[in-house]
């Protein structure tokens, strides 16, 4: 048989129907999580077509976008009357269409990329979709995992299935060790610097490499989530040893016999000696630094040291109307070091880094020291799982002592739907996803980075390098 | 949904390269649950000033881009969110194709489902509508070309993408007229 990768033999074990030149690919769905935002007008589309939820079992759906994170808020005490709707018609939909619901003030609550892995519903070599561009986090267990838009959520609600042309495969190979202080959102802040936030249009990533191997399944996580900043379909980590001791201590994992059966036909998942790859791009992992984006979109990233890009220096016309525009918007100016530039907020959460492991690095800068005068701290957990975790490990007074804000779960100020935003013209440090015009709060102005740079930052009151702070 | 065929229109050009669903439609206006009335969100923070005056400066509120059909953009057009209110607030704004060099993948998927033909264009064409703001476009379905004046440009556009939009078939009645496939698959993965 034909050499296959992890995204094919995913691909092949999930065809109802195989893609002809006429029709795409009917492709079944093991798992579609559904939040606030993206689902209400496919369930009125279901009604309009009096479809039922085929599988409502392989259906969860949990609140995050536009919930308050305020410490101590109550269940819908919600000050933004849209948002109060959005959420009721949630728990509306959930009711009559049978499925599971994990609700504002649940146990399981949390981001829905945050949630799936810590049940246990994701899992090796399946199809998961949601109506959320994220989805891609859950391919560090080797699924093929990919964000759809709300017509398609639809399509998965009626039918368990999508139809979808076969994407291309790019590897991103990541040898060597990554030195103390990088982490895997600098791993993937320099891909998508070095592909561009187009680069993986139409492919689906494969990380590999020695670097890669070495990731806990919380960095893989935030490694395969940021594939959709470098415009890839999906991104991709066959599963290990690593992947299946995470998923044995899981709740919804398969148990007993089970889980033997599971196991063998995971360990057949990942790509086979010799497997084809429409494009590849290697990186030096040992040559990595902190990284830290300058600009308007996530590809505008530096290793935290360096300077900010003249504009004059780029011979692409649109490049260079693209780069001035960033800089206009973010009131930077070429040649300007990074290192001290002021700050105003600090971010911590997302489903990029909000889980324990990030948490724990944030505190690891944090202990014992204070947040900047004037700097304000966000701390937010991605679950009500990792916030009771970080709680038991006492993590949540180390922010306290310090003086950031240790909040209740969700997007909070990624997305900024809530009420968490920045000030117009404000300058936040931020380890989420998206550094867009806007994003954080209207005329806001994000740098990317990771927990450790972010935590630095806090204490700092300006862009400082973590690694100084260990010494 | 209507079938098309052809869309005649005369264009809007947003030079900018990546443009993102953010940019199309900020967050802030994701907190509805119905699909209409999107068009004033969209573009909210390039279109309008703090005290939300329309700025003149920006292309969608010059005068020539009352009445336009197709918005020309910078390349990677749609990048980011999965927000299919992106496509939505286009529609309802007026726009029935938006053009560029590349355009992000979930953007193109959701713009497909919504009656908006995204076309893209090799580099030399793409820079020629890019400096021609205001221009009268073409889009022709049948022949998947683009034409405008001293122009004619194919684009790609997948088979059963361009058979539902031109016999005006939405996609989710294709798949529920695969439940039986769907069924037998099932089956098939519960006795593996
Ligand atoms: S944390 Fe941010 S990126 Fe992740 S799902 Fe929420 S809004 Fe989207």
């Amino acid at each position: 048989m034909k050499a296959r990768t992890l995204f094919e033999k995913v691909w092949d074990a999930h065809v109802v129907e195989p893609e002809t030149a006429e029709t795409p690919a009917v492709l079944y769905v093991d798992l579609h999580l559904v939040h606030e935002v993206t689902s209400p007008q496919a369930f009125d589309v279901l009604r309009e077509r009096k479809l039922r939820v085929r599988r409502p079992e392989r259906t969860i759906a949990t609140m995050d976008h536009s919930i308050p994170t305020t410490p101590g808020s109550k269940r819908f005490a919600i000050a933004d009357p849209q948002a109060a709707a959005q959420l009721r018609r949630l728990e509306e939909n959930c009711a009559e269409f049978d499925i599971e619901l994990h609700a504002l003030g649940t146990e399981g609550q949390g981001i829905v990329h945050i949630i799936g892995p810590e049940l246990g519903l994701t899992q090796p070599g399946h199809t998961i979709v949601c109506g959320d561009s994220h989805t891609s986090t859950h391919g560090a267990f080797g699924a093929l995992a990919f964000g759809v838009g709300t017509s398609e959520v639809g399509h998965v609600l009626a039918t368990q299935c999508v139809l979808q042309r076969k994407a291309r495969t790019l590897e991103v190979r990541v040898d060597g060790q990554l030195r103390p202080g990088v982490t895997a959102k600098d791993l993937i802040l320099a891909v998508i610097a070095r592909i561009g936030v187009g680069g993986g249009t139409g492919h689906v990533l494969e990380y590999t490499g020695s670097a890669v191997r070495a990731l806990s399944m919380e960095q893989r996580m935030t490694v395969c989530n940021m594939s959709i900043e470098a415009g890839a379909r999906a991104g991709m980590i066959a599963p290990d040893d690593t992947t299946f001791e995470y998923l044995a201590k899981t709740p919804r994992a398969p148990k007993g016999a089970a889980w033997d059966r599971a196991l063998a036909s995971w360990r057949a998942l990942p790509s086979d000696a010799g497997a084809a790859y429409h494009r590849a791009v290697a990186i030096d992992g040992s040559a990595l630094e902190p990284m830290i984006t300058y600009g308007t979109n996530p590809g505008m990233a530096l290793p935290l040291g360096g300077r900010v890009p003249d504009p004059a220096a780029i011979p692409d016309a649109a490049a260079r109307a693209s780069l001035e525009k960033a800089l206009r918007y973010m009131d930077l100016r070429p040649g300007q070091p990074l290192l001290g530039q002021e700050i105003n907020v600090v971010f911590i959460g997302s489903c990029t880094n909000s889980r324990i492991e990030d948490l724990r690095g944030a505190a690891s800068v944090l202990r014992g020291r204070k947040v900047a005068k004037g700097v304000r701290v966000l701390v937010v957990p991605g679950s009500r799982r990792v916030k009771h975790a970080a709680e038991a490990e006492g993590l949540d007074r180390v922010f306290s002592d310090a003086g950031a804000e240790w909040r209740e779960p969700g997007c909070s100020m990624c997305i900024a739907m809530n009420g968490d935003q920045l000030e117009p013209g404000q300058y936040a440090v931020s380890t989420s996803n998206r550094n867009f015009e806007g994003r954080q709060g209207k005329g806001g102005r994000t740098f990317l980075a990771s927990p450790l740079t972010a935590a630095a930052a806090a204490v700092a009151g300006r862009i400082a390098d973590p690694r100084e702070l260990a010494r | 949904m209507e079938p098309i065929r052809r869309i005649v229109a005369r264009t809007v050009v947003l030079p900018q390269r990546d443009v993102d669903t953010d940019q199309i439609i900020p967050a802030r206006y994701l907190k509805t649950t119905e699909r209409t009335g999107l068009g004033q969100a969209l573009f909210a923070d390039w279109r309008y000033d703090k005290d939300g005056k329309p700025r003149p400066e920006f292309p969608l509120n010059q005068p020539e881009a009352q009445g336009a059909g197709v918005l020309v953009a910078g390349a990677n057009f749609g990048c980011g969110s999965s927000r299919e209110h992106a496509p939505w607030a286009l529609r309802d704004f007026g726009f029935r194709a938006v053009v560029s060099s590349s355009i992000a993948d979930i953007f193109r998927s959701n713009a497909l489902k919504n009656g908006l033909v995204p076309v893209v264009l090799d580099a030399e064409a793409h820079q020629k509508l890019l400096a021609s703001p205001g221009a009268q476009v073409t889009i022709d379905l049948e022949t998947r070309t683009l034409a405008a004046d001293g122009l004619t440009a194919p684009f790609p556009l997948d088979p059963f993408a361009r058979h539902c939009l031109m016999n005006g078939i939405d996609e989710l009645g294709f798949l529920v007229s695969q439940s039986r496939a769907i069924d037998a698959w099932e089956e098939a993965a519960c006795a593996r």
